[in-house]
């Protein structure tokens, strides 16, 4: 059973058995790849032969976490982060400390050997940022208050690796270490201020590429017109940055996430988005068969008691010093309970920790694996622990509240209206809108032009509005409006089938270059039509008559006339266009009624059917 | 010399004799200016200050326009609603129209005849006029009768001639006279 190709329809195929059911049965996709990773591990169809393959996997697909990060960076802009930095230091700091305190504690006190409690401890109060992060998404509350503070915590988290990664040589006993064990790359062997230094370094070379060089970079690229340049590009950033960072020992999501609220700025973060995206999913999906597939059962069976106990005990542990967390910053007690329930398992790093205290000699090898058995125990247990939340307590919490239903939490960055294209005829328009207050996510797939616009301090992004993913990420679902204003009918056709399909709710207004295309997208359901010459024409003609003599108010309301008999005729030939020749004789008939129309509106009679302010027939009457 | 603004106010002026009669009289007059409301501002949207400014170097201003439903025209309403704001045209601080002249010179299908307790419209031109009357009175300005043109339905050249060099007269009489004789309504 080897080969990649064979290995990897088995993981696909368990994600796509699995995966759909636990969705199905409102368990959230995580769960859904864990049982799929339980299934085809060495407990199950023994597809996966032992944990430390299922640990390889792991190890190799952590890089979902890193990329999850990244993107999860590009939706935070510098300033709201530094707005979360209150919650960062004191929840973030105050969970890490007490929740490491306490199991270090209580480790001591059941007469555990110190240094393998601090081990644990440390290990333990960090919670898995892979599967909080992508139950929240799945759920919709990245922004709700209780989403707010578990970012905030796992941030805090992401930062501790840090630290916790250099506690762990001092605590080993000495003579028993070798730097090779270390894990901190090759600076293991420098002096402290040299490894400080670099650190310093590595941090402001992923500013100041993000800041200089990936603008550039991605400019130049997209010039090419070749998507899958582009997404190799968007790789390149999130690899190169994680591999300087694994260079000089930080936590490379710490990294890319930096790098991610950098480029949260930039007109390519929508691109950037829809194109990493698949890759975070699929690599993140393996992540957690993977932990699946690294439960050791044969341990959990032997000593099931004890084992499940410590699990629950942790789990309790954290979701204790959480809640009290929660309670101070007052979420309410729904909230508070899938806060600390959502960050209550362990870490997927801790199974780095505990190989790195192994080779230490901190841990003994049946330490080390009853604390992974805990470890990924804990991380299944949690999606089951918020799926009783979300069905059985939540709603009978909310119906017992009898406070009025919180408001949605802040604006969200969507904006109600999309704009794509943003050439003269877009500029103008979204300046208009701007003028009064709309803010439009505006798309464009010129890249000097949407560079240009960015320095102006237009929101421009760069991409191509006919991609689905693209208008994902613009918040099609979300936005009320998108308006076209862009001149190819292809592109439009394409975008307004897009929308037809899968926004529907959205209301779409397109640009037309003439009649034809107007007729064309008439037929394919488009109610909003703007022929982009209809309205300049007919004012040039306002101004002409106005210089001959007509009266201006006459003329503004000659001219509304005019269009609106325009707009009319066009609803009408529309019906005939597939008879060619009924649309013809159609047209001609029109153009007979738009001459006696016309000659009408020119002879002293203003038009055949106005006759406000006329006074002929009274003169008539009697006075 | 007084100056005059004429603030002329009729949507389909192209159609009206009669008002093309009276402008036709005035509109070379020194120190006369008109103002074409319709001309200036076919889409309604006045321009506040522009009107306020205009309004400032004139003494004697003329609301003329044709008599719509017992009223003026609606850009005519819409001028009075935007231009004469509080603290500007009256209220605290709103003295820039004080002692100005003011009254309507309009023109009516229907004869003076029918503007009267027996006629079919019931009541006069003055009691038609009040809410122009009090407007001016609301800013301090001084109200003078007003002058009509009506029965335009059947009125012959010479009679309409004869209106148009009357309204040029009195027009000039404001213009030119020592003193406004005529009596006018203003707050005590």
């Amino acid at each position: 059973m080897d080969g990649f190709l064979f290995n990897a329809i088995i993981y696909i195929l368990a994600a796509i058995v699995c995966v759909p059911i636990a969705k199905r049965l409102g368990m959230g996709a995580v769960l859904g790849y864990l049982i799929a990773g339980i299934l085809v591990g060495p407990y199950g169809f023994e597809f996966i032969q032992d944990e430390t393959q299922g640990q390889d996997i792991m190890h190799s697909t952590e890089f979902g976490v890193v990329m999850m990060l990244f993107l999860i960076g590009l939706e935070l802009e510098p300033k709201n982060l530094w707005k979360m930095r209150d919650l960062i230091l004191k929840v973030g700091l105050s969970q890490v400390l007490v929740t490491s305190g306490l199991i270090f504690g209580l480790g001591i006190v059941i007469g555990v050997d110190w240094r393998i409690s601090l081990t644990a401890g440390l290990s333990m109060a960090l919670s898995s940022t892979a599967i909080v992060l992508q139950s929240l998404k799945e759920k919709n509350q990245m922004n709700s208050p209780s989403g707010k503070m578990s970012f905030g915590v796992l941030l805090l988290q992401d930062i501790a690796v840090i630290p916790i990664l250099a506690i762990l040589p001092l605590l080993a006993v000495a003579g028993t270490v070798t730097s090779e064990a270390g894990h901190g790359g090759f600076l293991e062997n420098q002096p402290g201020w040299i490894q400080t230094l670099m650190i310093f370094g590595a941090i402001g070379l992923v500013v100041l590429l993000g800041r200089f060089g990936f603008g550039p970079l991605l400019n130049w690229v997209s010039k090419t017109k070749l998507r899958e340049l582009f997404t190799a590009s968007a790789l390149l950033i999130v690899v190169g940055i994680a591999y300087l960072m694994e260079m000089v020992g930080l936590s490379p999501a710490l990294g890319t996430f930096l790098a991610g609220v950098i480029l949260a700025n930039s007109p390519y973060k929508h691109a950037l988005e829809s194109d990493l995206d698949p890759f975070k999913g699929l690599l993140l999906g393996l992540f957690f068969m993977a932990v699946g597939a690294t439960i050791n059962f044969n341990l959990i069976f032997s000593d099931a008691v004890s084992i499940l106990s410590l699990t629950l005990g942790i789990i309790l542990i954290k979701a204790l010093v959480l809640g009290v967390i929660g309670k101070i910053k007052k979420l309410n007690l729904g909230e508070n309970l899938s806060f600390s329930f959502g960050l209550a398992q362990v870490s997927e790093f801790s199974f780095v920790t505990y190989a790195f205290a192994l080779q230490l000699g901190i841990l003994a090898t049946t330490t080390s694996d009853l604390l992974m058995a805990v470890t990924a125990l804990s991380m299944t247990f949690t999606p089951v622990f918020s799926l009783v939340l979300d069905k059985l307590v939540v709603p009978i919490l909310e119906k017992k509240s009898t406070k009025p239903k919180r408001e949605s939490d802040e604006i969200s960055e969507k904006n109600k209206v999309i704009l794509v294209g943003f050439s003269h005829f877009g500029s103008t328009l979204g300046r208009f809108l701007r003028a009064n207050g709309i803010e439009a996510t505006v798309l464009d797939y010129n890249p000097d032009q949407v560079d240009l616009l960015r320095k102006m301090g237009f929101k421009v992004y760069f991409g191509d509005a006919t991609r689905l993913d693209l208008l994902h990420s613009a918040g099609a679902e979300e936005a009320k409006i998108l308006i076209s204003a862009i001149n190819s009918t292809e592109t439009n056709k394409k975008l307004v089938e897009l929308c037809q399909e899968h926004f529907p709710k959205l209301e779409i207004m397109i640009r037309a270059k003439n009649r034809y295309e107007a007729f064309e997208l008439m037929e394919m359901g488009v109610e909003n039509i703007y022929r982009e010459h209809l309205d300049t024409s007919i004012r040039m003609g306002q101004e002409a008559l106005q210089k001959l003599g007509f009266r201006a108010h006459t003329v503004l309301r000659l001219a509304a006339q005019f269009r609106k008999y325009d707009e009319d005729s066009l609803k009408i030939l529309v019906k005939y266009r597939s008879n060619q020749a009924e649309y013809i004789s159609k047209i001609r008939k029109q153009i007979e009624i738009q001459e006696t129309l016309l000659s009408g509106e020119l002879s002293r009679k203003f038009s055949m059917n106005d006759h406000v302010w006329d006074s002929d027939q009274l003169k008539d009457q009697n006075d | 010399m007084r100056k005059i603004l004429v603030l002329f106010a009729h949507p389909k002026y192209e159609h009206s004799d009669a008002n093309q009669a009276l402008i036709h009289a005035i509109q070379d007059l020194e120190n006369v200016q008109i103002r074409d409301l319709y001309e200036l501002y076919p889409d309604f949207n006045i321009n506040i200050q522009a009107e306020q400014e205009a309004l400032f170097e004139y003494e004697v201003i003329i609301w003329q326009h044709p008599f719509y439903w017992y009223s003026c025209p609606p850009l005519l309403k819409q001028w009075i609603d935007l231009v004469l704001e509080y603290g500007w045209a009256y209220g605290t601080g709103g003295i820039f129209l004080k002692n100005k002249y003011i009254f309507n010179a309009f023109t009516s299908g229907g004869s003076r005849g029918i503007y009267s307790e027996q006629g079919k419209n019931r009541f006069t031109i003055e009691e038609f006029l009040r809410p122009f009357e009090q407007t001016a009175y609301l800013c301090n300005m001084r109200y003078l009768p007003p002058f009509h043109l009506g029965g335009t339905h059947r009125i012959t050249e010479t009679e309409l001639s004869e209106k148009a060099e009357e309204y040029k007269n009195l027009v000039l009489s404001l213009r030119d006279s020592d003193q406004i004789t005529l009596p006018y309504i203003q707050k005590a």
